[in-house]
């Protein structure tokens, strides 16, 4: 988990130049870091290129946009550390 | 090229079997509206016009992939390079390949020669959404049908 979130903080760091020692894992990226969604898109293409996955966003995007999920569930840093964990381990399997 | 109407590529060249590569020309004709402005007895294709032809042979090949189902909308040029000017009666070799396919998004590296010389490069990023309401499919299907995309192979790939 720890690892994770160290590689996400660095990317969210390096590619919207917030300073590293801002990104907590209780950070939302969009309210709280205000990532907006294209900068979110250079995110995606690293996490997806450091961790060898394919983040969902089109099934987050339409989870939250029906109302079956908040975007809490996916965008605080630690429950996208969790997310990013599980398509690993699942890419795995 | 009918560049003041947006018309880039004139043909689809080739797309490599594994829909990761494409082959583009447009030629870059005598004549536009566009030299009027750009510039008055010195004509150069705009810069934009150039990063909106790689678009758009980015934009077929992302069609391609994903058999019309979406329509791909450029979204970020990173690391875009003009090298050198480009008149009339030049013709435009364009290349794109994709680096990443993810959720919703295609980032590809693409670039523009002119025999054989690299004259425009750049990184793009598409997001890739559903079809607008109205008739947008339409009219990017008849215009498929203008530059030689490969419908039928690309259909039973």
């Amino acid at each position: 988990m720890s690892s994770t979130f160290d590689t996400v903080a660095n990317i969210i760091a390096e590619t919207c130049d917030i300073p590293r020692d801002t990104i907590t894992p209780d950070s939302h990226a969009i309210d709280d870091l205000g990532i907006d969604s294209l900068d979110f898109l250079d995110i995606a293409f690293a996490i997806d290129k450091a961790f060898g996955i394919k983040l969902p966003l089109e099934q987050w995007t339409q989870e939250v946009n029906d109302g079956k999920a908040t975007t809490e569930q996916y965008f605080v840093l630690k429950n996208l550390c969790a997310r990013i964990d599980e398509l690993v381990a699942a890419k795995a399997a | 090229m009918r560049p003041e109407v947006f018309k880039m590529i004139d043909r689809v060249v080739a797309i490599d079997p594994a829909l990761n590569k494409i082959h583009c020309q447009g030629l870059v004709p005598q004549e536009s509206s566009i030299f009027e402005g750009h510039f008055p007895g010195h004509p150069i294709m705009p810069g934009v016009l150039l990063i909106e032809a790689m678009a758009q042979t980015t934009g077929w090949l992302i069609l391609a992939r994903n058999r019309f189902e979406k329509m791909p909308f450029l979204a970020t040029v990173k690391e875009g390079k003009l090298r050198t000017f480009v008149v009339p009666g030049q013709n435009l070799d364009l290349y794109s390949e994709v680096l990443h396919e993810g959720s919703g998004f295609v980032v590809a590296r693409t670039q523009g020669l002119i025999e054989g010389k690299l004259i425009c490069n750049a990184e793009l990023t598409f997001r890739v959404l559903p079809w607008p309401e109205g008739k947008m499919k339409a009219v990017v299907l008849k215009v498929a049908e203008h530059v030689n995309f490969p419908l039928t192979d690309i259909a039973n790939a």
